[in-house]
């Protein structure tokens, strides 16, 4: 089963979205989305500008996962959730240096970077966005 | 040491994970008198890393805060180094990895990047080499990091004070600085007191020889090197950070150069958050700055097993003002915390054998 | 469409789902396939479509086109596989539907077939189920397909206001309609308790929230009516529908409803030219609690947020107003992923043509099926009628 080993090239390619927060801008419609799309979902204009996110945001909803995929058993609990950023844009991720009693739907959240998936003694170490409560 | 022209801090940033465990709850893991061994270091309480943090998620953190404060956008940016001695890879550079994280040296990636290894004075050899290079006007800004998540190996007296967190700072030329470096000086010799071996998972140490022939020796030479140089005494320096291990040896190294503690304590970290090694006196570098006013001087000594140490003398200009709170201070980090216990730190800590077929953790 | 002549169901067969572990995925395979063919009279198969998803990563084996009509002394029919994830059984339906409105088939066999459990840890069925998600953006970072539909379900729960109770109607009563099914893979009740306490997979999503795994096959034979050898027992497929939406969950305008689920109904009920308040009969895709609720509103058959007063009313069971799942469903009857969808239209041709059984409602004339691929992202609805 390959499904859930690292696969580099697609992390490599990924890493302005995955250390930055890099996504798209509607010259059209002004519509932002993450990731950035070849064509806009709103308005169908393909004049898409990339753009960083901003990096604070509040949590949609989240839940804990008890039940890991290969690859997080070593993690588990973790915390996975919907935030949407300061200017409306929604994105997917871990939260971290939270206890899951701590969790409220709407609390403020920035983004930091952490280790995602460390692949053994020997693999690589894929690092990407996770948000943390804010202050 | 003085460059060519003019050098000084531009912005400077810090970073302290938020997990503590105490001296008590190590000394119960293995059955020693806490007492005994907090009031011998003066050290409560050390800093624990979360289980997704490592040198390069705590550098980012730093050098985010640094360049902030530096308002210098990271493109102009043309050098980052970061000093550790627990690079996630052997071989991979954290400095790459932070470049591509804060588009250092911009689009065209156009930036020296490499990571230092000096035992603790790793980032000060850093920022030596980036005094060196825009002093020499070879580039303008460089980006020079200090972080660790020191390896404290189970039962053994440095574990209760192996830490983690990490400092930066951004150098660049004096107009734009907001503390000067005016000199600096090194001093290194072939001193085995503590080493780790490439695929050693926790470095060794040789106990009491760690503390006359190499830690007070280095640091002493060092700094009195450096004060003949800029023809100064202790009694001109309002503040001086040395290279922590414990909060009790800064304070003897300071008394036998003729230092008060009053001059010590300000950057004194050691006692809240442990030693973040190749961090240590450069948090407590930033701490000091956190609070000197224009016109005050710093004497800064680092020192690495190895051994080495690299001594700063900096005077503070009116541009501090300006940058002071717009980023989290030293003192932020050390009073956002959370206790975990011996199981949660081994756990983050990696220092559990799993069983094979777990592959990532 | 209504110029042409709809496509029928000749015949069905299927095997009982459960942890077949003397059976191979071509043994499951072929087993449903030649029920299914004997029951539609034998006739001539033009083309085979079969539906799968996890082939390819559980089992080592796509091309599953080829091994499917090998393994039923087919070769050299024109055959496929199509996957849409746990919807790839009712994509596998459906495209029979339109190869056989072509006119350029007269008969297509339908192969819904699934064999999960050949990969025996959990934290692997959990990976290779989670290619149903986004990889880049949700799999990534350790999002597996419970802990998706998790935030659905916190998500409904916190905008109607439903309690942990509420959403353990449905698996109670998919359970009690399993016990007398013979192909089911769950035949045992459960109560209130038991799935209060069941253990937390992904918070809130519990177990007793989640259909089970196992292995199974299911089969049809699509025709035209004039075209049915064995023509006692037709069932019309009267229109079908499919829709997508974003394949991410975050990237959904709204949590708390199926946008593709309720496209998909309105293409297949003005395909048959019904209206919701028509069904007699009910499939829907409950993989999980809140989905097989956030189906019922889809399908149009309860408002918004009122699923599971619908369902806590009884008006659900096999003797209620509109049955839903008599069969048992996914949580109880089972859930071999990309057979699902064919299950769910082989029960309904059962009913439509009073063969069920000890499931059988008294007389329904129409029933339609909801099959979900992803958490949403690709739905297919089927609607099926007596044919007098």
């Amino acid at each position: 089963m390959w499904a859930y080993r690292l696969n580099i090239p697609s992390h490599w390619r990924l890493l302005s979205e995955r250390y930055r927060l890099a996504g798209g801008y509607c010259e059209n419609c002004g519509h932002k989305m993450f990731p950035k799309q070849k064509i806009c979902p709103k308005c169908g204009s393909e004049k898409i500008k990339p753009v960083e996110l901003p990096r604070r945001g509040k949590v949609i909803t989240y839940t804990i996962v008890q039940t890991p995929p290969r690859g997080f058993e070593y993690y588990t609990p973790y915390i996975l959730a919907i935030i949407e950023l300061e200017d409306g844009t929604r994105v997917f991720g871990q939260l971290t240096d939270i206890e899951p009693s701590e969790i409220q739907e709407g609390m403020e959240v920035e983004m930091t970077i952490r280790k995602v998936r460390v692949s053994g003694e020997s693999g690589a170490i894929a690092y990407a966005y996770k948000f943390r409560p804010l202050e | 040491m003085r460059p060519n022209r003019s050098v000084g801090i531009v912005g400077w940033g810090a970073y302290v994970p938020k997990y503590r465990i105490t001296s008590k709850e190590l000394a119960r893991a293995w059955g020693k008198d806490w007492k005994k061994y907090a009031a011998r270091i003066l050290v409560e309480e050390k800093s624990v890393p979360g289980i997704d943090e490592d040198t390069f998620t705590i550098a980012y953190e730093a050098a985010k805060n640094a360049i902030r404060r530096a308002r210098v956008d990271p493109s102009e940016i043309k050098a980052v180094f970061v000093g550790t001695e627990s690079k996630p890879y052997a071989v991979k550079p954290t400095a790459t990895m932070l470049a591509e994280a804060l588009m250092i040296g911009g689009e065209e990636r156009l930036t020296l990047g490499a990571d230092f290894e000096f035992a603790c004075k790793a980032g000060s050899e850093a920022m030596q080499a980036v005094i060196g290079l825009v002093g020499s006007r070879m580039i303008d800004y460089g980006l020079a990091v200090g972080a660790d998540t020191a390896q404290g190996a189970p039962g053994d007296a440095l574990e209760y004070t192996a830490s983690a967190g990490g400092a930066a700072f951004v150098i660049g030329t004096e107009d734009k600085s907001v503390a000067r470096i005016v000199g600096t000086c090194s001093y290194v010799t072939d001193t085995p007191d503590f080493w780790r071996r490439q695929l050693a998972k926790y470095p060794s140490h040789t106990s009491g020889f760690t503390g006359k022939p190499a830690y007070f020796t280095h640091i002493i030479n060092a700094s009195k090197k450096l004060m003949e140089e800029m023809g100064t005494s202790p009694k001109d320096y309002d503040y001086v950070v040395f290279h922590q291990p414990n909060g009790k040896f800064p304070l003897k190294v300071a008394k036998m150069l003729g230092f008060t503690e009053e001059q010590v304590k300000p950057g004194l970290i050691t006692p809240f958050i442990g030693n973040t090694y190749s961090a240590s006196s450069m948090i407590g570098l930033a701490a000091v700055l956190d609070i000197a006013k224009p016109g005050e001087t710093i004497l800064v000594t680092s020192f690495g097993s190895g051994a080495g140490s690299d001594s700063f003398h900096i005077e503070v200009s009116d541009r501090i003002e300006e940058v002071r709170n717009c980023v989290p201070r030293v003192i932020d980090f050390i009073k956002k915390k959370v206790y975990v216990d011996y199981a949660i730190y081994s756990r983050n800590r990696r220092m559990i054998i799993m069983p094979a077929g777990i592959g990532d953790y | 469409m209504k110029s042409l002549q709809k496509p029928t169901i000749a015949g069905v067969g299927f095997t009982k789902i459960t942890a077949h572990w003397k059976q191979s995925l071509k043994d499951l395979a072929s087993e449903a396939a030649v029920k299914a063919l004997n029951d539609a009279g034998n006739p001539e198969i033009n083309a085979i479509i079969v539906g799968n998803m996890l082939s390819g990563i559980i089992n080592g084996q796509e091309n599953l086109g080829s091994l499917v009509a090998e393994s039923i002394g087919l070769s050299g029919v024109s055959s496929v596989k199509i996957e849409a994830a746990c919807a790839s059984g009712s994509a596998a339906v459906m495209w029979a539907c339109l190869s056989v409105l072509s006119d350029l088939f007269d008969s297509v066999l339908v192969v819904g077939v699934e064999k999960m459990t050949d990969v025996t840890d959990n934290e692997d069925v959990t990976s290779a189920l989670a290619t149903a998600a986004d990889y880049d953006y949700e799999v990534f970072f350790g999002a597996t397909f419970p802990s998706l539909n998790a935030m659905i379900m916190r998500s409904y729960a916190k905008t109607y206001n439903l309690s942990p109770e509420d959403f353990g109607y449905l698996p109670i009563l998919m359970h009690k309609n399993a016990v007398d099914v013979s192909h089911a893979q769950l035949r045992f009740p459960i109560d209130m308790d038991g799935y209060l306490n069941s253990p937390m997979v992904s918070d809130p999503l519990k177990l007793f929230d989640c259909a089970p795994i196992g292995d199974g096959a299911a089969a049809l034979v699509i025709t035209k009516k004039d075209g049915a050898k064995n023509s006692d027992h037709l069932v019309e497929i009267a229109g079908f529908g499919s829709a997508t939406d974003t394949l991410a969950t975050y990237r959904r305008e709204d949590l708390s409803r199926l946008r593709a689920a309720e496209l998909a109904t309105t293409r297949a009920l003005s395909m048959a030219g019904l209206e919701s308040k028509d069904f007699d009969i009910v499939q829907i895709h409950d993989a999980f609690s809140v989905i097989g609720y956030l189906n019922l509103e889809a399908l149009g058959i309860v408002e918004r947020g009122k699923a599971h007063e619908f369902v806590a009313s009884g008006d659900a069971e096999r003797s209620g107003a509109l049955p839903v799942n008599p069969e048992g469903g996914l949580k109880a009857r089972g859930h071999p992923v990309g057979a699902t969808g064919v299950y769910q239209i082989a029960e309904l041709a059962l009913q439509l043509s009073d063969r069920a059984g000890p499931s059988q409602i008294e007389n329904p004339n129409v029933g339609v099926a909801m099959n979900v691929g992803g958490t949403g992202s690709n739905v297919f609805v089927h609607i099926l009628r007596r044919v007098e």
